[in-house]
């Protein structure tokens, strides 16, 4: 199991769940996502993103670095701002930092909601700011060796759609 | 003395991931650096956090002993 910082708690509401991890090893997203699905009786529907490390492009491993005092505060704040916009009772998101191979898992956000439209927004949300308004900076290994991956348009393009939310990182 | 740390791609132009300096205002503190390196530390798109947390303003900053100034580049994206 991969280990974590400690950081899943319990919101004021009593039904609302938020729980939040930087795992520094390989997990299985669905030793997290059954226990999640469980503390929600009465769902609607739980919608789940995996996110992978792709394979091809020459690309031989990818690490991901981040800056402990913002990151994961920065990760709790986005979560909470996905449970009150979409009215959720709950959202999971947990992310990878460290060395990553093709295939492995970086990122799971998992939302459960009273009804289907909220849930699948709402990963769709978190997805749109993790990739690109939270502190992580990605660098990819290919034969050339190591380079650092820049921001993209399309990020920008990507956060557009939901407004003037933002973490503060983009 | 001080900690800066680097992040990202700045990790590469410091040649390490952090340094250790004397204390001072920013301004000394990037003036004794590698000029190279403090031309891109001073980037507009360059954020800097004192002791975790994002610094509004640079002028007038003080860095003192046992403080960690961190440079934080944009983030990644996809």
């Amino acid at each position: 199991m991969a280990t974590s910082w400690p950081s899943s708690r319990r919101s004021a509401g009593v039904d609302r769940v938020i729980d939040v991890r930087l795992l520094t090893a390989p997990f299985n997203p669905g030793a997290f996502v059954g226990p999640f699905t469980h503390a929600h009786p009465g769902l609607g529907g739980v919608c789940t993103f995996v996110g992978e490390v792709r394979s091809g492009g020459g690309v031989e491993a990818l690490e991901l670095r981040h800056y402990e005092p913002l990151t994961l505060p920065g990760m709790e704040t986005l979560a909470e701002r996905s449970v009150a916009r979409f009215g959720l009772m709950g959202i999971m998101i947990l992310h990878r930092t460290g060395l990553l191979h093709p295939g492995e898992p970086i990122v799971c956000v998992s939302a459960a909601a009273r009804h289907r439209r909220g849930a699948i927004d709402a990963v769709d949300f978190a997805m749109d700011h993790l990739k690109s308004d939270s502190w992580f900076w990605k660098r990819e290994k290919t034969a050339a060796g190591w380079c650092w991956i820049e921001p993209r348009t399309q990020d920008h393009d990507d956060l557009a759609r939901w407004g003037h939310f933002r973490i503060g990182a983009d | 003395m001080a900690t800066l740390l680097f992040l990202g791609r700045l990790e590469d132009i410091a040649g390490a991931p952090e340094l250790t300096v004397p204390g001072g205002t920013i301004e000394q503190v990037l003036a004794a650096l590698d000029p190279a390196l403090a031309v891109e530390l001073l980037g507009e798109r360059v954020r800097m956090a004192l002791n975790g947390r994002i610094l509004a303003e640079r002028g007038g900053i003080v860095i003192a002993d046992g403080d960690e100034l961190a440079f934080l580049p944009p983030v990644s994206g996809g």
